[in-house]
């Protein structure tokens, strides 16, 4: 009885200094990362636009400015095409938005279990981010950029918050609405059970009036898979050198079709911050559909 | 094929060459007061406050790096051999470049600077760069040689010295000191240093008629000058020989030089002449805007439209927001006015 009463406490003295040793080197970065796993996309929110693809001119309830709008009248598709362009993965800033399995996985110091950096792997492209969670800074503005720019990350509660700079210069909607190289993309992932939600906001000094916001829905899967994604660009269209398809200065066919083809207003579809408020949409009465498309 | 100018045969050119040049000029700024004079005077841009500059060096790759101060970019390579400069801001830089330089390289010789183009925020500071370094002779090239004692070996086109030939006596003169020791001539000149070929490819009526592009093939980057720059609309300097259509050939010669690593990322590394690091999917998305503007202004110009016509319709507000300038050295409006006068004069057209 005596020697299991000694026992006793020396095991609850060691339990003891453990969890004094574990509360003095827990860091703000030890609490679990929630959002770890294999998770596939959800398209219940803007199916249309995300899955098949956005309609040329199509660019209602965004904030854009009017060079952005420029740009998207004189992007033509077949630019796609050109072997420089074909092998571009989507830049963080719309891949999230995209197809694919998603993987998410932490690094620790294996010594201290210090949290280094989260990563994020999209199948479709490959789009490798990585989120740096050690405190490091970001570099300095002559560093080069990339697709997934350079993120650092932290834990508030079980939310992963990162902010991203070093973007190439980009897209937000795969219709010519182009992101420039200022931008910048704060983005939150938050788990509910096997849901995840993406809420991600997107800032340029050069092409929005105001932040983008947008939300991208995930449910966890037990036994993803993630296949390689190799791209080699190849001649497509024989064309001459340093040709670049676009439409020409101020053509603005694309949005006319489409307001006509879904019988919106054309300033609507032409897009701006002003679009994406319900005050706007009480300005129009809808127009009368033609006979047989009611 | 290159040469290496004596004292005498320096002499000997230059003297011919101003006398070209003064009546070149004479004839060119006749013909067009205006515009001529403008362009000449832009081609030294506004100088900051050099005692608050610091200077940033980074690694691209391999044994080369960037670093940044006031005025164009610097490459530096640096090996067991020495170390090979590209470009050297403006004069009042060179001490503060060069102590970075020694951080990089030690006590390692200079043995070469290679200037992309004759601007003074390029070149400014050739002259202290080769005092510091030593050039690597030998062969029929006696001990007493005048170059033994001029340091390191300056290398240019041969355009960008009969500029500085023809600028003589001018305010824009740059001083014979600052003047390269070598020149090539023709599309490329050779060199293989610290365990790398390093390849000047000339590109013809781009930025200037002399400009250069320095590719180390061995690490993997690329230096253009100022044919590519990210911090606004190329500079054409049209009194100087530089054209879009020599600008887009550049862009598109570079795409040809450049590997991404994979999905449009990485691989060859590129450093322009002002701005960040870059790689081919930079330059595609500059060329891209660049022959877009040149299209536009193309087919203004084929419906007839006069230079205030163009100007008035804003061919570039798409991109101003990103590379335009309402005031400086180069402005929005001088690029349009330089493309308009490139499609205008035949020069527009690349290939």
């Amino acid at each position: 009885m005596a020697i299991k009463l000694g026992l006793s406490r020396n095991l609850g003295g060691s339990a003891f200094a453990g969890l004094l040793l574990g509360l003095l080197f827990n860091g703000p970065t030890q609490a679990q990362v929630t959002q770890l796993g294999y998770w596939l996309p959800i398209y219940h929110e803007d199916f249309d636009e995300r899955v098949p693809g956005p309609s040329a001119g199509d660019y209602a309830g965004l904030p854009i400015n009017e060079a952005l709008r420029l740009r998207g009248d004189t992007w033509d598709p077949s630019l796609l095409t050109v072997p420089e362009h074909q092998c571009k993965p989507h830049p963080s800033t719309y891949g999230f938005r995209g197809i694919g399995t998603t993987r998410i996985w932490e690094t620790r110091d294996p010594e201290t279990q210090q949290l280094i950096k989260i990563e994020t792997h999209i199948e479709w492209e490959a789009q490798h981010r990585v989120i740096w969670m050690d405190g490091r800074p970001h570099p300095p503005a002559s560093a080069p950029h990339t697709w997934q720019g350079f993120s650092t990350g932290k834990l508030e509660g079980d939310v992963l918050v990162a902010y991203t700079t070093h973007l190439k210069a980009g897209w937000i909607r795969r219709n010519g609405l182009a992101l420039s190289d200022q931008a910048t993309m704060t983005d939150r992932f938050y788990r509910h059970g096997n849901l995840m939600t993406h809420v991600y906001v997107i800032e340029d000094p050069v092409y929005l009036s105001e932040p983008l916001v947008r939300t991208n829905g995930f449910q966890l899967v037990a036994n993803g898979t993630m296949a390689p994604y190799p791209c080699r660009p190849a001649v497509e269209i024989p064309r001459p050198k340093g040709e670049v398809p676009h439409h020409d200065f101020g053509d603005t066919a694309a949005s006319q079709e489409f307001a006509k083809q879904y019988n919106l207003p054309l300033e609507a579809v032409r897009g701006g911050a002003n679009t994406a408020l319900p005050e706007f949409m009480k300005q129009f009465r809808p127009a009368a559909a033609p006979a047989g498309q009611r | 094929m290159h040469h290496t100018l004596s004292s005498s045969i320096r002499l000997a050119v230059r003297l011919s060459l101003a006398a070209t040049g003064l009546v070149l000029c004479t004839v060119a700024l006749g013909a067009q007061p205006a515009r001529g004079r403008q362009v000449q005077a832009l081609a030294a841009p506004a100088q900051p406050d050099f005692s608050q500059v610091q200077v940033l060096a980074t690694r691209v790759q391999g044994n080369v790096y960037m670093l940044e101060g006031a005025g164009g970019n610097v490459t530096v390579q640096v090996g067991e051999q020495g170390v090979l400069v590209v470009d050297t801001q403006f004069a009042p830089m060179a001490d503060k470049l060069l102590a970075e330089i020694r951080k990089l390289a030690g006590d390692k010789p200079i043995r070469f600077v290679i200037d992309t183009h004759g601007h003074p925020d390029h070149v400014g500071g050739n002259e202290r760069m080769r005092r510091s370094g030593t050039a690597v002779f030998g062969g029929n090239v006696r001990n007493d040689d005048p170059r033994g004692e001029q340091g390191a070996v300056v290398i240019a086109h041969e355009n960008v010295q009969f500029a500085m030939v023809k600028a003589e006596g001018t305010p824009q003169a740059t001083p014979e000191a600052n003047w390269p020791t070598e020149t090539y001539t023709g599309d490329q000149y050779d060199l293989f240093f610290n365990d790398e070929a390093v390849q000047l490819l000339h590109q013809p009526a781009a930025h200037t008629d002399g400009d250069t592009m320095v590719f180390f093939r061995k690490s993997d980057v690329l230096s253009t000058g100022d044919v590519f720059v990210t911090n606004g609309y190329p500079f054409i300097d049209r009194a100087h020989g530089g054209s879009i259509g020599g600008i887009l050939n550049a862009l598109n010669r570079i795409l040809d030089i450049t590997v991404p690593r994979d999905k449009q990322e990485g691989g060859t590394m590129v450093i322009p002449g002002h701005g960040r690091i870059c790689d081919e999917g930079d330059v595609v998305e500059y060329r891209d805007m660049i022959t877009i503007i040149r299209d536009r202004i193309a087919a203004m110009v084929a419906k007839g439209m006069n230079l205030e016509q163009v100007r008035a319709a804003r061919p570039t507000r798409d991109y101003d927001g990103r590379y335009g300038a309402t005031s400086g050295f180069w402005t929005t409006d001088m690029f349009i006015e330089a493309v308009y006068a490139g499609v205008r004069d035949g020069a527009g057209a690349g290939k």
